[in-house]
């Protein structure tokens, strides 16, 4: 292991390297953040004026699906992935990850799930229509042939979920530095720690609920159908109880980066560490013990409806002393507001946001209103791009000089930030309205009262899509031709174990572990 | 925490891409079974995943028979398995969850209980229920859509006791948990003839329990009118002890792999992970069973 890395494709295909294989992750999940992005193109083109223009409604319902799974499942989980893996062993000063040939397998599993997810829009029937959430009896009875090529897909993506989650807990628990205490963990390790602990808990839920569809569709079972004897509120159960754990398996590696890049650019050290891992684990537990606040309509018990409700509230507890924190470090600090910083205000004041209007969303009453309406579509956007995917590109820009040994320009970023900010919230902020004017969600056609604020809301999508292009050019810019920038620590404020190595950080790191203090 | 100055990172390797390609064709290939009836593809994956899987384990077993593996990195196996066998117990946890689901909720209230009964009751007005579940709403309704068993898998009684399938295989089940566990014994005292000869009853069990339960399948299918398609009683039965009949084959050949691994002197009194991480999931399939028993069988 004293070379360097091999030559070719070989390189890549056969990797066991955890920078090359973080590399691929990154690369995978923002191609698949393009083609997720292409289908939000063609969804708000759509909208953009009452009547269908473009596609018919059939076609409509498959790009809502398969706009979603492939940013829940390929773009955003896998992106994260991407960073732990690149981040991990350079964060807790272990040579690679724990186990590298199954970290290769976990990823390499992703290109061939996805290509048979995506090639279903080809197939007779067309791709799933259901939407991401795939409600049976819509998923079962009411499915396209190929919902079988879908289930499919899910079992083989969720075993490599669930590989690349074992292997972040062994690297972890296994692999630190002597010295790094586990209340010495940068919060990035911290949070992915119990984003893995999550993966590994629920993607066997989700394998169980797509498999019990197979058998409902293939072999005459019952599980979701009440002519048997089964129950379709059961497939809402089983799903949610993947479902909610599932949007803080999202969520909380952007809340670990957030709290890497609020320090570094407040040149203050983290205020409330350990209230930050609490936090982290209080929300995880809570997680698993709210999930029917999903279907407050669908029909449950009055005691179920309340205990639902108080249960999901609680969240905002440690949701608030996260930002609590993060505004705390801030304060009084010697702020600079580089690109990385910039995005990572901005995921404090949005993702904010999108908690608040969760927090509506929670109280079973009011959710009877907003119940799949355009408002839900908004507080859900709030907290998948504004929290996750704007965490992403600050993680991008925060880390691209350590990894390529070349900086970024900075008015570049700063311009894609801004386009990307107002393009999100022009995008967005009118589907609250939308919503809660009673424009439904998962509509291919819309009454006309509902057309002024779509054709805005199309016309922010536009430009948040654009800004996307442009971060794709910032990067391949920044790694062909970017002003070198090979000090050891790129950024003044930054602390931890990944700013003591040159930059680039070579191809192996701390084969023999550091001593951490 | 890190111990070792050197952690052994494998050279690059053609395995696990080789691996990704079998489960892509696999899922490819199931698919096309399903809706074209095509087995082609799904074979030549399941193929390449089983010659993957037999090369991947050889060369592990190699580079640890070659001292290449640090205590530290054979912790790293012991986290992997543990939180392998983890996922297991979530994947069991859905299934055991739909059947309590089923038998606490959703019977009673297509039954007419609860704040609704007024309108299920105008679904399916004749519809009573019961657990096990013999007649199915649909049935109730005059429908033939779902059809539910002739008879269940339930205690038969005192005096038939010792004819039940699922009580001697209970009995066999634990039985083999307590022999791997003095195999287990029997290696850590470098005792490695009892290992094999317990080792080896183990393996016995394990295959008296799949056939037991392969009669029990035959004898639901040709004599009981239980099948997967009898209402929610054949399709919670069938799904649960299925995985679990699944399971235990995965566990017999891998308690099957650990002997040949002991008959040729793999293993010694402070190296035997092969052998452990074998025997962890042999004690939670058996785990599974004593609650698929209660479950399944007892409480119904």
């Amino acid at each position: 292991m004293a070379h360097g890395p091999a030559k070719g494709i070989g390189r890549w295909l056969f990797a066991t390297n955890h920078k090359d294989i973080g590399t691929m992750y990154l690369w995978f999940s923002f191609s698949m953040f393009l083609l997720g992005g292409a289908f939000a193109m063609i969804i708000r083109a759509e909208l953009f004026a009452p009547g269908m223009q473009l596609i018919k409604p059939e076609f409509f319902n498959q790009m809502t699906t398969m706009h979603g799974l492939i940013m829940v499942f390929g773009a955003i989980m896998p992106s994260f992935v991407g960073l732990a893996n690149w981040m991990i062993p350079l964060q807790i000063g272990a040579p690679d990850m724990a186990l590298p040939r199954m970290n290769n397998l976990s990823f390499w599993i992703l290109p061939f799930g996805f290509a048979l997810l995506a090639s279903t829009l080809f197939m007779e029937g067309g791709a799933p229509n259901f939407g991401w959430t795939f409600y049976a009896p819509l998923s079962t009875t009411y499915a396209p042939d190929t919902v079988n090529f879908f289930i499919f897909g899910v079992h083989i993506i969720g075993a490599s979920s669930i590989m690349g989650s074992i292997n972040i807990i062994a690297t972890v628990l296994n692999l630190r530095a002597p010295g790094m205490t586990m209340m010495k963990l940068p919060l990035f390790v911290w949070t992915w720690l119990i984003t893995a602990f999550l993966l590994v808990a629920v993607m066997p839920v989700l394998a169980g609920a797509v498999t019990m569809m197979l058998m409902d569709i293939n072999f005459g079972t019952s599980f979701f159908d009440a002519a048997g004897g089964g129950d379709p509120v059961l497939f809402q159960h089983i799903f949610w109880f993947f479902g909610h754990p599932e949007v803080y398996i999202i969520i909380l590696p952007a809340f670990g980066v957030i709290s890497e890049i609020i320090p570094t650019f407040s040149r203050k050290p983290l205020f409330g560490y350990s209230s930050m891992v609490y936090a982290t684990s209080a929300i995880a537990f809570l997680s698993f013990i709210v999930w029917a606040h999903h279907m407050f309509t669908t029909g449950m018990p009055i005691a179920g409806e309340l205990y639902f409700m108080y249960a999901t509230m609680l969240i905002a507890v440690p949701t608030g002393v996260k930002v609590f924190n993060w505004i705390t470090t801030m304060f009084k600090g010697s702020l600079t507001f580089e690109t990385p910083m910039l995005f990572a205000i901005a995921v404090v004041i949005l993702f904010t946001f999108g908690g608040f209007t969760g927090l509506m969303l929670a109280v079973a009453p009011a959710d009877i209103q907003y119940h799949d309406s355009y408002f839900v579509v908004g507080h859900f956007h709030y907290v998948m791009v504004a929290g996750a995917v704007f965490s992403m590109s600050g993680a991008v820009y925060y880390w691209l000089p350590k990894w390529t040994g070349k900086m970024y320009d900075e008015t570049m970023g700063k311009m894609q930030f801004w386009i990307a900010f107002v393009g999100f919230n022009i995008a967005f902020i009118p589907q609250h309205f939308l919503g809660l004017a009673g424009m439904p969600r998962r509509y291919a056609d819309y009454a006309l009262q509902f057309s002024d604020w779509n054709m805005v809301s199309s016309i922010g999508a536009f430009m948040y899509g654009a800004a996307q292009l442009m971060f794709l050019y910032n990067v391949i810019s920044t790694i062909v031709s970017g002003k070198p920038s090979t000090e050891e620590k790129t950024w003044e404020g930054a602390q931890g174990l990944e700013w003591t190595l040159p930059s680039p950080a070579p191809f192996h790191t701390f084969s023999t572990p550091p001593k951490v203090k | 925490m890190s111990t070792e100055s050197n952690y052994y990172v494998p050279e690059e390797s053609r395995l696990p891409v080789l691996g990704a390609l079998a489960l892509g064709l696999m899922a490819l290939g199931a698919g096309l079974l399903l809706n074209d009836g095509a087995s082609g593809i799904l074979w030549v994956g399941t193929a390449l995943l089983v010659a993957v899987m037999y090369i991947w384990f050889r060369t592990v077993i190699r580079e640890n028979i070659a001292g290449m593996n640090s205590d530290q990195l054979k912790r790293s196996y012991v986290w992997g398995m543990s939180w392998f066998i983890f996922s297991e117990v979530m994947f069991f946890a859905v299934f055991f969850g739909t059947l309590f689901y089923v038998r606490t909720l959703a019977l009673p209230w297509l039954g007419g209980e609860g704040d609704r009964s007024d309108m299920i009751h105008l679904v399916w007005p004749e519809f009573t229920a019961q657990w096990p579940l013999m007649e199915t709403p649909s049935q109730a309704a005059g429908s033939n859509e779902f059809i539910g068993p002739e008879h269940n898998m339930s205690f038969p009684g005192w005096d038939k006791m010792f004819h039940w399938l699922p009580l001697w295989n209970t009995i066999i089940l634990l039985t083999s948990s307590v022999t791997v566990h003095f195999a287990h014994h029997a290696i850590k005292h470098d005792d490695r003839k009892k290992f094999n000869i317990w080792l080896a009853v183990s393996v016995l069990l394990g295959i008296i329990f799949l056939f037991l339960q392969y009669e029990e399948y035959h004898e639901a299918y040709t004599e009981m009118g239980l099948t997967l398609e009898s209402g929610i009683y054949g399709s919670t039965f069938f799904m649960l002890t299925g995985f679990h009949g699944f399971h235990v084959t995965m566990g017999t050949f891998m308690l099957l792999i650990q002997l040949i691994r002991g008959l040729k002197g793999h293993f010694s009194a402070d190296d035997q992970f092969g052998f452990e991480a074998s025997s962890w999931y042999w004690h939670f399939v058996d785990v599974v069973w004593a609650g698929l028993f209660l479950f399944v069988y007892v409480l119904a």
